[in-house]
């Protein structure tokens, strides 16, 4: 099976996307996890260029890697470090990664019983799409109301963030 | 569709997977929302396979609300933790049990 530059690009960036995720997850320091979030947020934009969603990568990039991450350094600049700086007890993390494993065994399980029967159908007969228009066209006209909606929550948790920051209630 | 779906959706699993494990075992509040975001991430990813797997744009369109719901998630979320260190000295989720009767 040859995978082409795509599938060679897909698997690369998902490994370097799910080690970084991994590093985020381990680092002590919280602007050292920012800063693996950011390039997980990249390989992520990349395997969204793989599958043709070029749109939802420029997104991804602007957004998360733009927006969300300097929110989260900026939260780390104001609270002083030192106090989230702790080692973690050891059982917790067997639970933790126990209760992960159970999780990943139930996925599995719902993924090969449905995924492999009903879906394999359907991997013909692709055509590519997913450029801007289609995703513009669709967002202004069949999913307009939801548009607006979400303009609305975003000026909510605007108002929101500014009401639970400041300084006295 | 080059990749198999499979695979797209074990990568999204792996990514969602380390999320847990986040949230699950740090104590740092930033850093639990950070987990929260790679687990977003996952599902935003599964969102675009399937879109792209069943050629129905709609997927894609749910992937950008996806991500309008995680900016204001991590705007009050981060409000959230500057209010409360303002109030108790500490962001560490194991020491807020301000709610505990």
């Amino acid at each position: 099976m040859t995978l082409g530059y795509a599938g060679i690009f897909f698997y690369v960036l998902a490994a370097m996307a799910v080690v970084s995720a991994l590093m985020v997850v381990t680092r002590k320091s919280p602007v050292h996890a920012a800063m693996f979030l950011v390039f997980t947020f990249f390989c992520v934009a990349g395997v969204y260029v793989t599958m043709s969603a070029e749109l939802l990568a420029a997104v991804q990039v602007l957004v998360y890697a733009g927006g969300i991450v300097v929110l989260f350094l900026f939260v780390i600049m104001l609270v002083p470090l030192g106090s989230g700086i702790q080692r973690l007890p050891v059982r917790r993390g067997a639970v933790a990664i126990l209760l992960a494993g159970l999780l990943a065994v139930a996925v599995l399980s719902i993924y090969s019983h449905a995924v492999a029967s009903e879906m394999s159908m359907a991997t013909e007969g692709t055509k590519i799409m997913g450029n801007i228009e289609t995703v513009g066209t669709e967002l202004y006209t069949r999913y307009l109301l939801p548009f607006e909606v979400a303009s609305v929550l975003l000026l909510v948790a605007m108002i929101g963030a500014v009401v639970l920051a400041r300084r006295q209630v | 569709m080059i990749v198999p779906i499979h695979h797209v959706l074990i990568f999204s699993l792996a990514l969602f997977l380390v999320g847990v494990v986040g949230v699950l075992t740090r104590r740092n509040g930033i850093i639990v929302l950070m987990s929260i975001e790679l687990m977003l991430n996952a599902a935003n990813i599964n969102f675009i396979a399937f879109s792209r797997l069943m050629s129905d744009i709609a997927g894609q369109v749910f992937a950008v609300f996806v991500i309008v719901t995680a900016a204001g998630e991590v705007a009050v979320g981060l409000a959230i933790i500057i209010s409360l260190f303002r109030n108790t000295e500490s962001i560490n989720v194991d020491e807020i049990t301000l709610l505990k009767g």
